[in-house]
């Protein structure tokens, strides 16, 4: 089976390409990439991409697809579906999940499952203590053979920097990153970032240093064992500074944010809106500003979903007693062309923080359009205006703090593998 | 809009002077009394009667300013109508008040001031001064002393302006 | 005025003639509790639900007497439900009540933003009775009535609040409310207790008791609240009462017509002294006597009228 895209303008940032080529795809690869494909073979299907934006399938480092275990917030079905959507052709999915991925039978459940089910590529991410306890490492080897492409704790930090130590080292036998969620548990405990609309709402506070105190801890760890580091969703300025000092002398740390962190401030919290309520904390106008300066320089490398679902009754309460997380594989790319029109980033500097560089970070062959590479690809249009409508999610999770609004731009088309697993052209 | 004035200034003077006298006639004197404007222009009326007593006969009598909105029976279908002070310093048990209004309709503000002034204590007995009685009654109210009876149709407003608030004194009949 | 507020959230959504229109009402409404009937018709027929997740004795009976006084019938659902506890959500509570037809509901909870859900779900009037560390709208209305009460004005009065500012709900809506007319809050309490960005409210912030004081037209004591574990801010109640016990020698700093409030109920010889608490400065009482009639004017304003 052969499908071609034509007339289309192709930007991969690995190859550097920009201009309008044909994609023809051959099975499950990409057979030829070249300026006009005429002739093709009886039965090829054809996909007119004119006046779109032909790119790689985009990579998300963070995700949860809440399956096994929560399946009343998402499954691997619905999540992947909510990302093939989005424009997603892999993701990794977090590990605090019930139970919580911290063993091979877990990985291994989440694998068969993505591969039976799944609209897109699910690549697990490990717990890094068991139970994501923090009390001792999970058998992070076992859980490697079986599949995952990182360890994290995510949802908290790895607390006592003696085994965070332990976790830097003993994961360089499989050269697998460690992701870290930042947040010293000492001084959070609130819902919202402290500042003056905490000051305003009365909402209990999560002050910026919960989040640099431990990016800068775990720097010193990861700098001290000679680790990689990967620091997820970053959200604050002084996270973006430290991090910046840091890569200086340092390689090998790199970082995401979330579209919410460079798009939302925390004055979106002052309605009481529960879908604003994200762990970190949606943060106030001079982290956001950093944030953009900081994906601009290049000191934040990757763009990542925190795609958090949640039923709906977790949110239909108090804003205290919410949960936390945003629905966010069908929002993501509209929110991140912003930065485009914004001029922070080249639409080539966007894709590659979120296609080449998510797949560096992963050790992946995925995230470029070359011949013989995996046919993941995505076809949108950037300027397309349309509203948030959460009811129409693919995702089970329709806490988006976005409902209603008009954004621009949408992917419209998405094939995994050579397989379309969405097609609104 | 068309406008027909059948009271002017001097008209009212006269009236207030008539209304004056029959208080103190039918009282017998001063004792006992007192007046009781409703808000807004009955307050303005009470006044003037109030000094043409102290005219005629030397006297000073208590004098008090009653917003009745609090009792009105239409208070829930009305849009947010704003609640005033009623100023009533004295102690009207065993008082005769003499309530005064510009102008008597319906009988439902009438009805509203005396639940009002009966909250307040327990009068001998309370009599009814009206500027204007237009008719039209929905409560078997009827004033001890009235301005001039002047029964107009349901399309028509009486409207009494007073100079303490309006800049001029005048009553008149406009077409609705 | 034309009033058009539903519900009665916070003193930060409402402007100085709001404000000065919910006062001048509540003068009218002050008079009715002086009288032997006390009592009107205007509400007759309306009812009331206080709903209250927080313990407390005076703003729910506060509410109650307002709310007879009008004629309304009232009925008080106390809940003290905490958040772990497994009961039925306020949403459902909420949502059931309203089937019972109620014109205004006053909710009070351990929350911010718990009367705000109600309002956006409820066709009922909502009065926030406090949320949280988040606002008290009728307490700064109240404080605000009985400020002009007894100086005859509410702007450029040197104001000092003190106490746990940070988790004071009293305190913020004070602040917005005081702000707004353009007085001088001074915020004076334990760095701990002041929260960050608190200047950003146009108020100054001064640890020192002595200096705070000085001067001052009002002195706005707050309760430490144990509940809320106010002791983990600071070492002792002993050293706050050290540090920060309003007593005699200081209200002798401030100026002379020096009023000092209290939202109660007090914790004596803590924040504030017996011989203050009693004093001739003191307006403790009088915040109680204005509270009803500012409620009462509140109810009147949000369900007197058709909706």
């Amino acid at each position: 089976m052969k499908t071609l895209i034509r007339g289309g303008r192709l930007v991969d940032p690995k190859t550097s390409m920009d201009g309008r080529y044909d994609v023809l795809i051959d099975g499950p690869i990409i057979g030829e990439v070249s300026k006009s494909i005429r002739r093709v073979d009886d039965g090829t299907k054809i996909i007119d991409a004119s006046k779109r934006i032909v790119a790689p399938g985009l990579i998300d480092v963070h995700c949860h697809l809440r399956e096994p275990g929560f399946e009343y917030k998402e499954t691997i079905r619905t999540g992947t579906t909510a990302a093939a959507r989005g424009g997603f052709t892999t993701v990794v999915c977090m590990a605090n999940t019930n139970p919580v991925n911290d063993s091979r039978s877990v990985t291994e459940f989440i694998v068969d499952r993505a591969r039976a089910e799944g609209a897109c590529k699910v690549l697990p991410c490990g717990a890094v203590t068991r139970g994501l306890k923090s009390e001792e490492l999970a058998e992070i080897g076992e859980m490697f053979e079986a599949g995952i492409v990182a360890i994290s704790d995510d949802g908290r930090s790895v607390r006592g920097a003696g085994l965070l130590r332990k976790a830097l080292e003993y994961a360089k036998i499989f050269k697998l990153p460690v992701i870290s969620h930042c947040e010293d548990e000492t001084l959070s405990g609130g819902c919202v970032h402290e500042g003056r609309a905490s000051l305003l709402s009365g909402l209990d506070a999560i002050p910026a240093i919960a989040e640099e105190l431990i990016a800068g801890r775990d720097i010193a760890i990861a700098r001290y064992v000679d680790a990689p580091l990967h620091l997820t969703h970053i959200s604050t300025a002084g996270s973006v500074e430290i991090i910046d000092r840091a890569k200086r002398t340092f390689r090998k740390i790199t970082c995401d944010t979330c579209p919410h962190y460079f798009t939302l401030t925390d004055e979106a919290t002052l309605t009481y809106d529960t879908n604003t309520k994200v762990n970190p904390p949606l943060r106030s106008q001079e982290d956001v500003s950093a944030i953009k300066e900081g994906l601009r320089k290049g000191t934040i490398d990757i763009i990542a979903t925190d795609h958090a679902p949640h039923e709906f009754t977790s949110k239909d309460v108090e804003f205290d007693l919410a949960t936390f997380g945003i629905s966010g594989f069908e929002t993501a790319l509209a929110l991140s062309l912003g930065l485009v029109r914004d001029g922070i980033l080249d639409l080539k500097g966007l894709l590659m923080k979120m296609t080449v560089n998510p797949a560096k970070l992963l050790g992946l062959e995925a995230g470029v359009i070359a011949e013989g590479a995996p046919a993941d690809i995505i076809v949108f249009d950037p300027d397309m205006e349309w509203t948030v409508d959460r009811d129409s999610f693919a995702s089970k999770g329709k806490n988006t703090p976005f409902h209603g609004m008009t954004l621009r731009g949408r992917n419209l088309f998405t094939m995994v593998d050579g397989r379309i697993v969405y097609n609104e052209l | 809009m068309k406008k027909r004035v059948i009271l002017d200034k001097k008209a009212i003077g006269r009236t207030v002077t008539r209304i004056t006298h029959e208080i103190l006639e039918k009282n017998e004197g001063c004792t006992g009394l007192c007046l009781i404007g409703i808000r807004t222009r009955g307050v303005y009326l009470s006044r003037r009667i109030h000094d043409k007593v102290t005219d005629v006969e030397g006297i000073t009598l208590p004098i008090g300013a009653l917003d009745i909105t609090m009792y009105r029976d239409d208070i829930s279908k009305l849009r947010w109508p704003e609640v005033k002070k009623t100023e009533i310093s004295f102690d009207v048990n065993n008082m005769t008040v003499v309530l005064v209004d510009d102008v008597l309709h319906t009988g439902r503000t009438t009805r509203a001031a005396i639940d009002a002034i009966m909250d307040l204590g327990r009068p001998k007995r309370i009599q009814l001064a009206v500027l204007v009685d237009r008719g039209e009654r929905e409560l078997p109210i009827h004033p001890d002393y009235a301005g001039i009876v002047c029964p107009v149709n349901e399309n028509e407003e009486v409207l009494v302006r007073m100079n303490e608030i309006d800049g001029r004194d005048e009553v008149v009949i406009v077409k609705a | 005025m034309n009033w058009k507020r539903k519900d009665l959230l916070g003193i930060r959504d409402l402007s100085k003639e709001e404000m000065l229109f919910i006062l001048d009402t509540a003068e009218s409404f002050k008079d009715i509790s002086k009288r032997e009937i006390k009592k009107v018709p205007t509400l007759r027929g309306k009812t009331v639900i206080t709903l209250f997740y927080e313990p407390s004795t005076r703003t729910r009976t506060s509410f109650e007497i307002a709310a007879k006084r009008l004629s309304a019938d009232t009925i008080n659902i106390s809940s003290s439900t905490s958040s772990s506890t497994k009961g039925e959500s306020l949403k459902d509570t909420a949502r059931n009540l309203e089937s019972m037809r109620p014109d205004a509901i006053v909710i009070r909870h351990g929350m911010p933003g718990a009367p705000h859900m109600l309002a956006r779900i409820l066709d009922s009037c909502i009065i926030n009775g406090g949320d949280g560390s988040h606002e008290h709208p009728t307490q700064a209305l109240l404080d605000l009535f009985t400020i002009r009460d007894k100086k005859g004005r509410i702007e450029g009065l040197k104001v000092v609040i003190v106490g746990d500012i940070a988790h004071s709900r009293v305190a913020r809506s004070n602040i917005f409310s005081l702000r707004n007319f353009g007085n001088d809050v001074i915020c004076c309490g334990p760095p701990t207790m002041i929260p960050p960005h608190i200047e950003t409210l146009g108020v100054k912030v001064e640890y020192d008791l002595k200096r705070a004081v000085r001067n001052a037209d009002v002195i706005m004591m707050l309760r430490i609240q144990k509940e809320r574990g106010g002791t983990t801010y600071i070492p002792s109640t002993k050293e706050y009462s050290t540090l920060y016990g309003l007593g005699r020698d200081h209200v002798e700093t401030a100026r002379n017509d020096v009023i000092i409030m209290h939202p109660g109920p007090m914790n004596r010889g803590i924040e504030i002294s017996d011989e203050v608490a009693d004093g001739p400065s003191s307006v403790i009482l009088d915040q109680v006597e204005n509270g009803v009639a500012v409620r009462m004017a509140v109810l009147y304003l949000l369900i007197g009228g058709e909706a």
